[in-house]
């Protein structure tokens, strides 16, 4: 472990700028929460109302976590249910881009070959995001306390968010063991976060047990401001430490650079498909696509089969159809879910139109476009062809999506339109994502910010009942809600 | 057949406030084997970018092959093949993949001599590009071009991380392209032994500036010839004599190094003092390079 505080301070100089913007930026959220609940629900009765038409929703509690009581504490937490996720995902992100990601580049061993402890490098990277997102939880804890919170729920929030972030960064060390590239340890670790919250929102919309078997659910049953259980809290600490011991151990059980899942050797000659610039980004980007694909398919049956209970229940309580169905705007309480769901898909799939774009910069950053484009390719018909995948790749994946949904729903294709109606939107992301690359090259992960922005707007503004001049900002705002809404071109003029 | 195979004129390129480019001339023969030296950050690389129109000059006139580098760009690409200095490769795709896409997107390659190629350079086409060392990269990227039927190959810094055998390899696979007499090759290195072997001409740059560009042998004229003789009596005004320069004498013995201009005279004075034993020696690329570098303030050098 020796050298392990130095790579520590190399790796929080690294980060010395988003590290703060993510924890400041995510604190803002809560308090902002609180402040606009505070205003919305001024009195015990009005929460008790809010509380009594949430309390059963399906909907709300596969997005939000279970709901347990009607106090300003309960609300608040109950409203950031997501932020769980989004801490596991900065965790995760950021171990693996200190480990797997240096490795890759050859810098480890630059820094390995110095007086460091084989064990350093792994540990810095652990406890620069475990700080990290302690620190997070910490500044929850401060800000909420200090506007009137009780101070033992507020820490419990706090920790409720650092529970997934410890484990995941856990799983993020692990999963940078196993492959030979940053990218596929990246998608491990994403993949078990997405498993984590299927498994919890199935969980929280039908039998809670499923919800046990998820991180994510853990946070959620820490149960801020109703009743802390706070041994959940230390049961995540101790899976992150037995996550990090793990990854050590699978660390010596490999050579530096490479991987426990072996490399095998290729073919000799080209395939006849690799042939053109457009063969090389098939190449190169169809393993995302296939992986979108699969993912999004299997939460669309997960969705779709969610929604006949919902269907069900909205039949009993009639609470719980208002409040849908003015979630919605859509007639029947159906559709406006089935609409949610789809919004849901278009950000999610906006992530992978990104992602798809900014390929091409990350061939550019790498060097790797240069050699192509010293030979007969030019450069417009060289990004055309990355360009393919940011357009016509979200259209495959929200058609699975669509598909899916429709099927489990109600074994019908109906739905594969209302998906495709996202595609407007995610293409407004891809066109800004593309802009960035063309002119501020240095800033093209900005692209992943701007959707979050528009997640924002959607998610909190909706809520919160913003100025419609401001939720207009994102594109997704001005979507037709399908089903239940004819589609029109005119609401993008 | 167009003379000249490229002729730069004047270029200019600055990255922000700073100039990689100051008026750059560079003019390659169509045909030959072209050294274009450099110490780092001098300007070789901006300028090979600026050929293959992946760069546009902030000033300056480029031709390639005849061509715009800039304007006709992908139509000039089929004519050329390209190593980088920095070779990159796909972590996912094969060394044999690499060489078939580079080769097929310029337009095709030849089989039998990337065949023939891939088992002189020792390589295994069948390792995915991650599991490459630099070397191995490196080779991939000149079977790559050098199996292409191209009229010019510009190759950056080629040899960089290849051992010293398959550096003999890269010599001889020149060699015969330079016998072939119908494909030029531009040659960046500062391993100055192998612009030596290879070179028919070479072009010195320093701080985005051509400081020295000819033969090799209008180059040794420029340099100074190194003497060493043994002498009866060493003159006590040798270091006064016009174009000696490094002067050092151990005994009777003087180590000097002398203006060629000026050759005649140092010769004369030398002879008068009676000669026991001389050696000459013609200046070495590496002595011209230096001399380059060394004795002069560096002005604002920069990549």
């Amino acid at each position: 472990m020796t050298g392990t505080f130095a790579l520590l301070r190399l790796v929080l100089r690294r980060d010395r700028v988003i590290m703060p913007i993510w924890i400041i930026g995510l604190t803002l959220a809560p308090v902002a929460y609180l402040s606009s609940i505070k205003a919305a629900y001024p009195d015990a009765a009005a929460r008790q109302h809010y509380y009594d038409i949430n309390v059963g929703s399906a909907t709300f509690a596969v997005r939000n976590g279970p709901l347990y009581g009607s106090s300003r504490g309960e609300l608040l937490a109950w409203q950031c249910g997501f932020v769980p996720v989004v801490v596991a995902l900065i965790a995760l992100l950021t171990v693996v881009r200190h480990t797997r990601t240096e490795e890759e580049a050859g810098r480890r061993e630059l820094t390995g070959a110095t007086v460091v402890g084989r064990y350093a490098g792994l540990a810095a990277a652990l406890l620069a995001a475990c700080g990290a997102v302690t620190a997070y939880g910490l500044l929850v804890a401060l800000g909420l306390s200090a506007q009137g919170l009780p101070i033992g729920g507020s820490l419990a929030l706090g920790a409720e968010f650092c529970v997934t972030g410890w484990v995941f960064a856990g799983v993020g060390a692990i999963a940078a063991q196993l492959t030979w590239g940053a990218g596929g340890a990246r998608g491990i670790a994403i993949g078990v976060l997405a498993l984590a919250f299927l498994l919890r929102a199935a969980g929280d919309s039908g039998s809670g047990w499923m919800a046990w078997l998820s991180p994510i659910g853990w946070a959620h049953r820490v149960r801020p401001f109703a009743g802390e259980q706070w041994w959940i809290v230390v049961l995540s600490l101790g899976v992150n430490v037995l996550f990090g011991a793990l990854a050590a151990v699978l660390s010596t059980r490999r050579d530096l650079g490479a991987a426990l899942l072996p490399a095998r050797l290729g073919r000799a000659t080209a395939p006849a498909s690799l042939r053109s610039p457009l063969g090389l980004a098939w190449r190169l980007q169809r393993g995302t696509l296939l992986m979108w694909t699969i993912g999004v398919a299997l939460v669309g049956l997960i969705m779709g089969g969610v929604a006949r209970n919902i269907g069900e229940m909205a039949r009993d309580n009639k609470a719980i159809a208002d409040a849908v169905i003015r979630m919605g705007g859509g007639g029947a309480v159906m559709d406006a879910y089935l609409a949610s769901v789809m919004t849901l898909f278009g950000f999610a799939v906006s992530g992978y139109a990104i992602q798809a774009t900014l390929k091409m910069r990350a061939e550019e950053a790498a060097g790797r476009a240069e050699p192509v484009l010293a030979t007969a390719v030019g450069r417009i018909g060289w990004a055309a062809c990355h360009l393919l995948f940011g357009l016509l790749g979200p259209a495959v994946v929200l058609a699975a999506a669509g598909l899916t949904t429709g099927l489990a729903h109600g074994g019908s294709t109906g739905l594969v339109p209302a998906a495709l109606a996202q595609l407007p939107a995610v293409w407004i992301v891809a066109a800004l994502a593309v802009a960035l690359t063309g002119l501020l090259p240095r800033l093209t992960s900005g692209a992943w910010g701007i959707l979050g922005v528009f997640l924002l707007l959607s998610l909190v503004g909706t809520a919160l009942q913003w100025n419609t001049a401001v939720l207009g900002i994102s594109p997704f705002a001005h979507l037709a809600r399908m089903p239940g809404e004819p589609f029109s071109i005119g609401s993008f003029a | 057949m167009i003379a000249e195979a490229i002729h730069a004129e004047g270029l200019t390129k600055a990255f922000g406030r700073t100039r990689a480019l100051d008026g750059l001339d560079l003019a390659v023969r169509t045909g030959e084997v072209h050294g274009f030296l450099g110490p780092n950050g001098a300007g070789k690389t901006t300028t090979i970018r600026i050929l293959l129109g992946l760069m546009r000059a902030d000033g300056g006139k480029a031709t390639l092959l005849g061509g715009n580098p800039w304007e006709d760009a992908t139509a000039l690409h089929r004519r050329l093949a390209y190593v980088p200095g920095d070779v990159t490769l796909w972590p996912n795709l094969t060394g044999g993949e690499v060489i078939d896409l580079l080769g097929r997107l310029r337009g095709g390659l030849n089989p039998k001599r990337r065949a023939e190629l891939v088992e002189r350079f020792e390589l295994d086409p069948r390792k995915k590009g991650r599991a490459y060392s630099k070397g191995n990269r490196q080779k991939v990227a000149l079977v790559a071009a050098l199996a292409s039927d191209v009229e010019l190959l510009i190759l950056d810094e080629p040899t960089s991380g290849l051992d010293p055998l398959m550096e003999e390899v890269f010599r001889q696979v020149v060699a015969e392209e330079r016998q072939r007499g119908d494909r030029t090759v531009l040659l960046s290195s500062h391993i100055l032994s192998e612009v030596e072997a290879l070179c028919d001409r070479v072009t010195i740059i320093r701080a985005g500036r051509t400081v020295e560009s000819g033969s090799l042998e209008d180059l040794r004229h420029l340099g100074r010839i190194t003497i060493d003789a043994s002498l009866l009596r060493v003159p006590s005004d040798l270091a006064a004599l016009p174009g000696v320069h490094d002067l050092s004498v151990y005994g009777s013995h003087v180590h000097l190094s002398a203006d060629q201009s000026e050759l005649d005279g140092v010769m004369r004075r030398l002879a008068e003092a009676g000669l026991r034993n001389l050696v000459s020696r013609p200046p070495t690329l590496e002595e011209l390079f230096l001399r380059h570098y060394q004795h002069e303030e560096p002005v604002g050098a920069a990549r």
